[in-house]
């Protein structure tokens, strides 16, 4: 049974990430695509008795991340020749950088990785166990994470404040003659 | 696993089956009565119109026999996906409602939840998730203005109530000790001295309060112990399902029928369903996290069946609070659903911007501040509720 649901959902995550990377003209589709493969993930990640990582997978990435892909993919409606040409060269470069190094950590893992599975502590997967190593062993990488964030958060709401060239942007605060002048 | 099969049929016949053509009627008659109008009472057949109960029959068959329109331009794949996956999460969720705890009968155990899991309240969090694309497709598939801009609306309606839904349980969570939904409903199968604390400070010399004073208490229910916690929930939970007052992504008046107006068919069914499908799941969620779920106040499964199997036997008075409890629950579910109708034919559409308002600038902070609060009453009243 679970090797039955680990080969659908393989095939699924596999099939969603190639359904990303080729979809090159409908960046709507490639975006839904990876939600596939996000969904697929958090099975694989049940099957492996990770529950919480499994679930938060789905709700964190496929449920709030690429939604906010998508929001901005609508919105913006990017096409190519809108980035100048030497920028996607550069980002192209990285994103192979990136993904050489992953696959190289990735083959290294391999060979060790056959044979009988380890078996699992007590309480694997679930919220208690990780949320006690999180506020715990690795408290310094959680309060990190949240000083990043807070940055991120501090810069959205910078670059949405901006003040409007012309004062009718917000039709809620009405603007007096002697200002607008 | 016959088993499970057992149960998923009940869930889909019983609440899906069974309810969810009843939700609609209560609607219709819900409105009728609100707006001093007799309501749906036309459909009949030979004669016969049951209280306008044969309307659902004939929405049905009007929904199914209309022309399937899918508009120029539209992707035709994720047009005819994006009903499905809006529906398909408010089934999904009815899989871990506890309808009822756990009875044990001779040997086995039958307890009356379908997937009974650890992380049983996330599960609903991440179904719920998945449901905001079947909005943000819906819009974007159907190749119209109108449709695009609603289902902005949704996404970011959905995903902003999101984050504020789950702060607002976090103090439930911690007072409860637990996600998974059985345990929460059964924490609550209890109750609590609302003068404990004169004991436990001292006031009172003994070991118990005097009887009179003893017999002051309350069931140990989530809206008793997160009153806050239980309004912020309620009206995230309700902003999720965007029905009025928090259908600003489908305000006739500024967007037509935003996400959903180019469906027509079965195809607007499934939205239209999906949405009255939310109304009990919702129901069945507050009832188990803050009205108690299955429990009957004051009387917990230990003293129905203590007291019954006197007379009749252990088996009878198990399945004596079998039954008990589920009417218990579905009574609960009811009258949450007449609460989340009494406040559709109530408000006006809340203004796009007051939505979110209310969402980062009102309920955020007070669910914050809510986890704080409840963190300092654990530490301080530990021992006093019993």
């Amino acid at each position: 049974m679970s090797e039955v649901l680990f080969y659908a959902f393989a095939a699924i995550a596999v099939a969603g990430a190639l359904g990303m990377v080729l979809n090159l003209h409908n960046t709507v589709a490639a975006a839904l695509s990876l939600v596939g493969t996000m969904v697929a993930l958090g099975g694989l990640y049940v099957l492996l008795e990770a529950y919480l990582i499994g679930v938060l997978q789905i709700l964190v990435y496929a449920g709030a991340i690429v939604v906010v892909f998508l929001f901005v993919v609508m919105l913006l409606n990017l096409r190519r020749d809108v980035f100048p040409a030497g920028r996607q060269w550069m980002t192209k470069g990285l994103a192979l950088g990136i993904s050489l190094v992953v696959l190289v950590r990735f083959l290294r893992l391999v060979p060790g990785s056959f044979g009988e599975p380890a078996a699992l502590p007590e309480g694997f997967g679930g919220y208690r166990e990780i949320g006690a190593r999180l506020f715990t062993d690795y408290v310094l990488a959680f309060e990190v994470t949240s000083l990043l964030l807070l940055a991120a958060m501090v810069g959205a709401v910078i670059l949405a404040k901006r003040e409007p060239s012309e004062p009718d942007g917000d039709p809620r605060t009405p603007v007096s003659r002697s200002e607008a002048s | 696993m016959t088993e499970v099969v057992l149960k998923l049929l009940f869930i889909v016949l019983v609440v899906a089956g069974g309810m969810l053509p009843l939700i609609t009627w209560i609607e219709r008659k819900q409105s009728a009565v609100m707006q001093d109008r007799i309501g749906a009472n036309r459909a009949d057949l030979m004669g016969v119109t049951l209280l306008g109960l044969l309307h659902p029959a004939a929405d049905v068959l009007k929904l199914f026999s209309k022309e399937d329109v899918v508009p120029e331009g539209a992707n035709r794949l994720l047009h005819l996906l994006a009903p499905v996956i809006a529906f398909v999460p408010a089934l999904l969720v009815l899989a871990v409602i506890p309808y009822g705890g756990a009875y044990r009968f001779g040997d086995t155990t039958l307890s009356l939840v379908v997937a009974d899991v650890d992380w049983g309240m996330l599960f609903v969090f991440a179904a719920g998730s998945i449901a905001t694309y079947g909005a943000v497709i819906a819009g974007w598939a159907s190749n119209s203005n109108w449709g695009l801009l609603g289902s902005m609306r949704a996404s970011a309606q959905m995903i902003s109530y999101e984050v504020t839904m789950g702060l607002s349980l976090v103090g439930m969570f911690m007072v409860a000790g637990s996600l998974r939904l059985p345990e929460i409903a059964a924490f609550q199968d209890q109750s609590f001295r609302l003068l404990g604390f004169l004991l436990h400070m001292g006031f009172v010399e003994g070991e118990t309060l005097p009887f009179h004073l003893d017999l002051l208490r309350l069931p140990m229910w989530g809206i008793f112990l997160q009153p806050l916690g239980f309004l912020l929930f309620l009206t995230c939970i309700m902003a999720e399902n965007k029905r009025p007052p928090f259908d600003a992504p489908e305000g006739e008046s500024e967007l037509i029928a935003g996400y959903h107006m180019e469906y027509s068919g079965m195809r607007f069914g499934l939205f239209y369903t999906a949405e009255f499908l939310e109304v009990p799941v919702i129901g069945a969620i507050v009832a188990t996290l803050f009205l108690g779920g299955w429990a009957i106040p004051f009387l917990s499964q230990e003293t129905i069946i203590a007291f019954v199997a006197g007379g009749f036997g252990e088996g009878f008075a198990t399945g004596l609070c079998l039954v008990l409890h589920v009417l218990c629950f579905l009574t609960k579910v009811a009258i949450l659903i007449w609460l989340q109708m009494a406040l559709r034919w109530t408000l006006p559409r809340f203004r796009y911007d007051q939505v979110m308002d209310l969402c980062w600038k009102m309920i955020l902070p007070l669910s914050i501040l809510n986890v704080f609060v409840t963190g300092a009453g654990i530490l301080l009243v530990e021992g006093v509720i019993s």
